[in-house]
């Protein structure tokens, strides 16, 4: 139980994707313009990443070490599919404005990198939770983004006004340019107030 | 004529993969400490992508829709290109070791590269026919490299620059490359 606990705040904290791994930059530069993008982002993440994870935990028998590339990417390309069909049927918006975003999921550095090295070498259960713990890990790191651009960027945070009418939205931060700025900034804040884990 | 200029303009510069659609920046940010591996990367990646437009163009009219199978776009596409990326590995061996030599780690690299899926699922998207979805995957990497080319020169003159601890490494890659998209951000409007 503790060992499970270790393992998924290792996800959150010490090994975060975003922050200290610096995994996945595509979605988390090009997405995080607005909070729901960040929060419908990282769901659909979690999701790949859970189930990626258990699926290949269980097949790690199965499947011969020279052939598991090609493995990994046919089971994580269907657990994107199954996220891209969900999200185009039930929530048209999300799907609008994450667009190619959503398949692009299955090139993400952050799924890959644990299957490879986590759910390839792990009983199903740690599989899980690993999965679980990155993709929160993962979902919090940009939506703490997608909040510093949009509340900066346009003035207001989930689509509500939080700034005062008078606040004149910095427009550069919801540009591309922004998103490797903020990024910079938040790494930069994260290397100095985390503690540093050898 | 006319669409084949705009789409070079457009995927060169202003919708640049790297600087304004963020398309590769793993391989952007992660091979881009040295102007030659930059470059290197930027020919390997070319080469893919030109091909791999083609062949996705090709099993997207021809298998996928006449079948009614879209739904599997995303798997047939990421197939295509690890075999692709596979078969060009190969092929380099046997034909020209140096230039597999130089391109050493990065060729298998470049299979999860969002890059080469991304522009395959544009040319979808943007209802491309053969033709146009080869042009805008060779521009779409040309820009790439050129602002992978460039990012990595300005980085070979930081890495003798004297930074804070904190700021070292990505910290300052991120926020250099900030400042490039802020130069690229000039060229929106072009069309």
């Amino acid at each position: 139980m503790k060992e499970l606990r270790r393992i998924f705040m290792n996800g959150i904290i010490d090994e975060n994707p975003t922050f200290r791994m610096v995994l996945g930059m595509c979605p988390t530069l090009a997405i995080t313009t607005a909070v729901s993008n960040g929060i419908g982002m990282g769901l659909a993440v979690t999701f790949v990443l859970v189930f990626s994870n258990l699926v290949i935990s269980l097949l790690r028998k199965a499947i011969p070490d020279q052939i598991r590339i090609p493995a990994f990417i046919v089971v994580i390309a269907t657990f994107v599919t199954i996220v891209q069909l969900v999200v185009k049927a039930f929530l048209p918006a999300l799907d609008a404005s994450l667009g190619v975003f959503i398949p692009l999921i299955v090139v993400n550095c952050i799924i890959f990198g644990r299957a490879e090295a986590f759910a390839f070498k792990n009983k199903p259960i740690p599989a899980i939770v690993d999965g679980l713990g990155m993709g929160i890990g993962f979902t919090i790191a940009i939506t703490m983004l997608c909040a510093v651009r949009e509340l900066f960027g346009v003035g207001t945070l989930l689509g509500v006004q939080v700034m005062p009418a008078s606040y004149l939205p910095m427009d550069l931060l919801v540009k591309p340019a922004g998103g490797f700025i903020v990024m910079g900034l938040m790494l930069a804040a994260m290397n100095k107030l985390l503690p540093k884990k050898a | 004529m006319n669409q084949i200029l705009t789409i070079l303009i457009g995927s060169i510069f202003v919708n640049n993969f790297a600087m304004s659609r963020f398309y590769g920046i793993c391989p952007f940010l992660g091979v881009s400490k040295k102007l030659d591996t930059a470059f290197g990367m930027g020919m390997a990646v070319t080469f893919v992508m030109a091909v791999a437009s083609l062949v996705a163009y090709v099993v997207n009219t021809f298998l996928l829709v006449p079948f009614g199978l879209e739904y599997l776009q995303t798997i047939a596409f990421i197939l295509v290109i690890a075999v692709l990326v596979q078969i060009v590995e190969m092929a380099l061996k046997k034909m020209s070791p140096s230039l597999y030599q130089a391109l050493g780690v990065y060729l298998p690299l470049i299979t999860t590269n969002c890059a080469v899926l991304g522009v395959a699922q544009l040319n979808v998207t943007e209802g491309y026919n053969m033709i146009l979805s080869v042009v805008n995957g060779v521009a779409s990497a040309l820009g790439f490299m050129m602002a992978m080319c460039l990012f990595a020169g300005i980085r070979e003159r930081l890495a003798v620059g004297n930074m804070p601890k904190w700021m070292d490494g990505f910290v300052g890659a991120l926020i250099t490359a900030g400042l490039m998209a802020v130069a690229f951000n000039g060229f929106s409007g072009l069309i």
